[in-house]
C-alpha cells in the first residue's frame, strides 16, 4: 500500500534483523500511516514484537541483535549514529504486555518522564498528570489516591496508568505490545475504547494475538509470518478479502 | 511378585518422617540458641545482684575462725580429691560439699575467693550490720563499721552509718570535680601544649623559621603553662580535701582496717536491704556497668569505652563498605561485559568472603597501617616523627580492614538484588526516554535498596563480632581516651579503641583474678550480643520500611 507523504508516520525500508546470526526479520518494507491504528498480527514467533521493538530501538538492549536497513521517522533514519536514543524514545512511546508501573505513587509514575526532562514546576506537573490520566480514562478512578503506591491498582488500571505515563511526555507514536493480553475482558474493553480515543492524536501501532481485537481497533493490519511481511492492507480488506492464501488461512483459524 | 505393604513403609511413603526430621532440626537449633543466650544471661546478670553476706564460724582441726563473704557457688566433689590436695578430712563419706566464698578484702587475704568445706562450718548467720564496701582499689571489703575519722580524729556520733553515707556523698562529689578537672580542663591544656610543640617543630623544620612566630609560640606556651599550674593547684587542693575522711572497718578476722573515703565508691548493707532496695541497687549497678570506665585491669567497673568503640567502629565500617560495595556491584552487574573476566572476578569476590579474618588483619597491618599510614605520616606529619600518627594501629585502619572483610557480602547481596529487578521495569523506564544511568538512579537502585540493607545487616553482624583482625589493627586492652570527644577535630580516627569482643578475651583469659572475671565475661558477652542485635534491628527496621516503599512487582 502506498500513502501520501504527509500521511506517513514511519517508513520501514528493507529491514533485516538477526539474533545471534539467526534471521528474525527479513526484508521488511512498510509505511505506517499517521493518526491511524495499525495492527501487527501473526502466529507466535513471527517477529511482530521484534519489529515493534525496532521502532523505538528497544532491541538495543540485546547485545547479539543486529539490525540492517532503514526506519525513517520524521525524515530521519533512527538507526543513524547521530540519533539520540533517549530523544527517539520520547518521540516513540511504548506500552508493554505486562503492566509495569514503577513502585512509586500513581502521581510519580505519570510524572516520571517529565521529571527526567528536568521539569519541576509543581503546577505544571499537576496539570499534565491530570490531563494524561484523563486521556487514559483513569482519572476518575484514582484522583483521590494519586499519592498511593501504583502497585495497589488492579491489572487493568495499571495498564491504563502505563499508557497515561507514556502519553504524559506527548510522543508522536505509541507502540502497544499486546497491551490487553494479561487483562480480563472488562479491562480489555476499556483499553480498546482508549485506543479508539487516542488515535485522534497519536499514531498507534499495536501487536496483538487476538484477531477480533485487531478487527475492532485497527484501521490497517499487517500479517507477518516467519519474519516476513506477508500482507499489509486495510483491516477490512485483510479480514474479508485477503490477497494471500496464508493470510486467509490464519484469519479463518485454519492455521496458527 | 507383590511386595507386602507394611505400615512402616506406608509411613515412610507419606513423607511424614521428613517433616519430623525437619521439625527436629529446627527445634534443636532453636534450643541451642536459647540455651546459649540463657546461659550467658544467667551467668552475666547474676553478677549485679547484691548477694547476702554470710558470717560463719569455721572449725579446721583445732582452729576456729570466722569468715565473712558471699556464696558464689556450691559443688559436690569426691572426698578423695580433697584428701589428695593435702587437706585433712574427718568424714568417712565419699562425697563432700564445698562452697566458693567471695571473701573480698584482697589487700588483707591476698585473694578474693576461697573454697570452704561445708562440713567445717559450725554456725552461720546473716547479720544486718555487715557492710559491703566497693572500693576503687583492691576490690570489695566486707566487715563492720567501727568508726569514722576526720583528719585523724574520731568522730563521735550515734548514727554512724548515716554519717558515713553523707560524708561519702561529699567525697564522691569532690572526686567527680577532680576527674572533670583532670580529664577536661587539664586534658585540653595538655593537648593544646602538644599542638603548640608540634607547631613550633614544624616552623623549625621549615626553610626559614621566623623568630617572631617562634616568640609568639613561646608567649602562648607560657600562658598555657600558667593555666596548667593553676589547675594543678586546684586539683591539689581538692585531693587534700578528699583525703580528710576515712572509715574504720572491722573485718572477719577481727582486725581493724582504715579505708580512706576517697577510695570508696559505694557502701551497702546487703543483709538489711529489702527486695525493692536490692532491685534498685541491681539496676543501678547495671547502669554503672554500661556507663563507666573499667578499673582494676578491667575486672571491675564498667565497659562503656568498649561499647562505644564497638559501635563507632561498626558505623565507620558501614560508611566505608556501603558505597564501595554498591558501586562495585552495580558496575559488575550493569556495565561490565559479562565475559570470562567478570566471572573470574565474581568467583574471586565470593572466595574473599571465605578468607579467615586474621588474614585480613595481617593485610590491614601490612598495607593500611605500615604502608598507607606510614606514608601519610611521612607526608603530612613530619614534625611528630619519630612518633607515629597514622602509622600505627588505630580506629581508621580497623574500620577499613573490617570494611574490606565485609565487602564481598555487600557486593553479593547487592548483585542478587539487581538481578531480581524485572526487565520490564527497566524497559518501562527506558521507553520513557530515560538513559541507562537515569534508569539506575531513579528506578533500579531504589528498588535494590532493601537488598543493599540486607547486605549491610550481614556485614554488621559479621563485623561487630570480629575480634582476631582487630587485635592487629587497632584494638587495645585499655584506651586512654575515646575516639570521639570535644577536642578538635572531634573524631580522632588515629586513636586506638576498645572493643567488646576483645574485652571478653582480655578479661576472660588475660586477667589475674579468674573468679572475679568470669561473671564479667558473661556480662560483656551478653552486652556484645545485645549491641549486635540492636544494630541489626535498626538496619532491619530501615530495610522493612524501604521494602514497603519500593515493593517489588510480586503480582507477576
Amino acid at each position: 500500500m502506498n500513502f501520501n507523504k504527509q500521511e506517513v508516520a514511519i517508513t520501514i525500508a528493507d529491514l533485516n534483523l538477526t539474533y545471534d546470526g539467526k534471521m528474525a526479520l527479513q526484508d521488511i518494507s512498510l509505511q505506517i500511516p499517521k493518526n491511524k491504528v495499525t495492527a501487527f498480527i501473526g502466529p507466535s514467533g513471527c517477529g511482530k514484537s521484534t519489529l515493534l521493538r525496532c521502532l523505538n530501538r528497544m532491541n538495543d538492549l540485546i547485545s547479539y541483535c543486529k539490525v540492517q536497513g532503514e526506519i525513517i521517522i520524521d525524515g530521519q533514519d533512527i538507526y543513524n549514529k547521530s540519533v539520540n536514543v533517549a530523544d527517539l524514545r520520547r518521540k516513540v512511546g511504548m506500552v508493554f504486555q505486562q503492566p509495569n508501573p514503577f513502585p512509586k505513587s500513581i502521581y510519580e509514575n505519570v510524572a516520571y518522564g517529565l521529571r527526567l526532562q528536568g521539569l519541576k514546576n509543581r503546577l505544571f506537573l499537576d496539570e499534565v498528570v491530570e490531563k494524561s490520566l484523563r486521556s487514559a480514562a483513569l482519572w476518575d478512578e484514582v484522583k483521590d489516591r494519586l499519592h498511593e503506591n501504583a502497585l495497589g491498582l488492579s491489572g487493568g488500571q495499571q495498564q491504563r496508568l502505563v499508557i497515561a505515563r507514556a502519553i504524559a511526555i506527548e510522543p508522536e507514536i505509541l507502540l502497544l505490545d499486546e497491551p490487553a493480553s494479561a487483562l480480563d475482558p472488562t479491562s480489555t474493553l476499556k483499553i480498546e475504547e482508549l485506543i479508539y480515543e487516542l488515535k485522534q492524536s497519536y499514531t498507534i501501532i499495536i501487536v496483538t494475538h487476538n484477531m477480533q481485537q485487531a478487527g475492532r481497533v485497527s484501521d490497517y493490519t499487517a500479517f507477518m509470518h516467519m519474519g516476513a511481511m506477508v500482507e499489509f492492507s486495510n483491516t477490512r480488506t485483510i479480514f474479508t478479502n485477503p490477497c494471500e492464501k496464508q493470510t486467509e488461512d490464519y484469519i479463518t483459524g485454519r492455521y496458527g | 511378585m507383590n511386595k507386602p505393604v507394611t505400615q512402616l513403609q506406608n509411613w515412610f511413603d507419606s513423607g511424614e518422617p521428613w517433616v519430623w526430621l525437619n521439625a527436629a532440626a529446627v527445634s534443636l537449633s532453636l534450643m541451642m540458641v536459647f540455651g546459649l543466650l540463657s546461659l550467658i544471661a544467667y551467668n552475666g546478670l547474676g553478677y549485679f545482684w547484691p548477694a547476702d553476706l554470710m558470717e560463719a564460724e569455721l572449725i579446721d582441726g583445732e582452729q576456729r575462725t570466722i569468715i565473712i563473704g558471699e556464696i558464689r557457688e556450691t559443688e559436690t566433689v569426691l572426698a578423695q580429691q580433697i584428701r589428695e590436695a593435702g587437706i585433712q578430712l574427718s568424714t568417712q563419706e565419699e562425697w563432700v560439699r564445698r562452697i566458693l566464698l567471695k571473701q573480698g578484702n584482697r589487700d588483707v587475704y591476698g585473694q578474693d575467693f576461697r573454697w570452704v568445706l561445708e562440713q567445717n562450718i559450725v554456725s552461720k548467720h546473716y547479720p544486718g550490720d555487715l557492710l559491703a564496701i566497693e572500693r576503687r582499689e583492691w576490690g570489695k571489703l566486707y566487715g563492720r563499721l567501727v568508726n569514722i575519722k576526720n583528719k585523724g580524729l574520731l568522730i563521735k556520733t550515734e548514727a554512724l552509718y548515716l554519717e558515713m553515707q553523707s560524708r561519702l556523698t561529699q567525697t564522691r562529689q569532690l572526686y567527680k570535680e577532680v576527674n572533670e578537672l583532670l580529664k577536661q580542663d587539664i586534658g585540653l591544656v595538655n593537648s593544646r601544649l602538644e599542638k603548640l610543640r608540634l607547631k613550633e617543630k614544624r616552623i623549625q623544620l621549615g626553610t626559614n623559621p621566623l623568630a617572631s612566630s617562634l616568640l609568639k609560640i613561646e608567649e602562648e606556651r607560657q600562658l598555657l603553662n600558667q593555666q596548667f599550674n593553676q589547675y594543678q593547684t586546684e586539683v591539689q587542693a581538692l585531693y587534700e580535701k578528699m583525703s580528710f575522711d576515712s572509715i574504720l572497718v572491722q573485718i572477719a578476722s577481727g582486725q581493724i582496717i582504715e579505708v580512706p573515703m576517697e577510695n570508696i565508691i559505694q557502701v551497702i548493707k546487703p543483709n538489711s536491704m529489702s527486695i525493692l532496695e536490692k532491685l534498685g541497687y541491681y539496676f543501678h549497678r547495671i547502669g554503672l556497668f554500661i556507663s563507666e570506665d573499667p578499673r582494676e585491669a578491667n575486672t571491675e567497673g564498667g565497659i562503656f569505652p568498649a561499647i562505644f568503640g564497638t559501635v563507632l567502629m561498626v558505623i565507620l565500617m558501614s560508611i566505608m563498605v556501603m558505597p564501595l560495595g554498591v558501586i562495585t556491584a552495580v558496575y559488575l552487574h550493569e556495565y561490565a561485559h559479562q565475559g570470562v573476566m567478570v566471572r573470574i572476578i565474581r568467583i574471586a569476590v565470593n572466595n574473599l568472603a571465605g578468607v579467615p579474618s586474621i588474614v585480613y588483619g595481617v593485610f590491614g597491618l601490612g598495607f593500611f597501617v605500615y604502608f598507607i599510614g606510614g606514608s601519610i605520616d611521612d607526608l603530612f606529619y613530619p614534625e611528630v616523627s619519630p612518633a607515629p600518627v597514622f602509622g600505627t594501629p588505630g580506629l581508621l585502619w580497623a574500620s577499613m580492614t573490617l570494611a574490606l572483610l565485609t565487602l564481598p557480602v555487600v557486593i553479593v547481596t547487592t548483585e542478587e538484588g539487581l538481578s531480581r529487578i524485572p526487565l520490564s521495569i527497566r524497559e518501562g523506564s527506558l521507553a520513557l526516554g530515560a538513559t541507562k544511568i537515569e534508569t539506575l538512579w531513579h528506578t533500579v537502585l531504589p528498588m535494590v535498596s532493601p537488598a543493599m540493607m540486607t547486605g549491610l545487616i550481614l556485614a554488621v553482624a559479621r563485623a561487630a563480632g570480629e575480634v582476631a583482625p582487630l587485635m592487629l589493627v587497632g584494638v587495645v586492652k585499655l584506651a586512654p581516651a575515646l575516639a570521639l570527644d570535644g577536642d578538635y577535630p572531634f573524631l580522632h580516627l588515629d586513636r586506638k579503641f576498645m572493643h567488646l569482643g576483645f574485652h571478653i578475651y582480655d578479661v576472660g583469659f588475660q586477667s589475674p583474678n579468674v573468679e572475679a572475671a568470669t561473671p564479667l565475661v558473661y556480662a560483656t558477652a551478653l552486652l556484645l550480643v545485645l549491641v549486635i542485635i540492636i544494630l541489626n534491628l535498626t538496619a532491619i527496621i530501615i530495610r522493612n520500611r524501604m521494602r514497603e516503599k519500593y515493593k517489588e512487582l510480586e503480582s507477576h
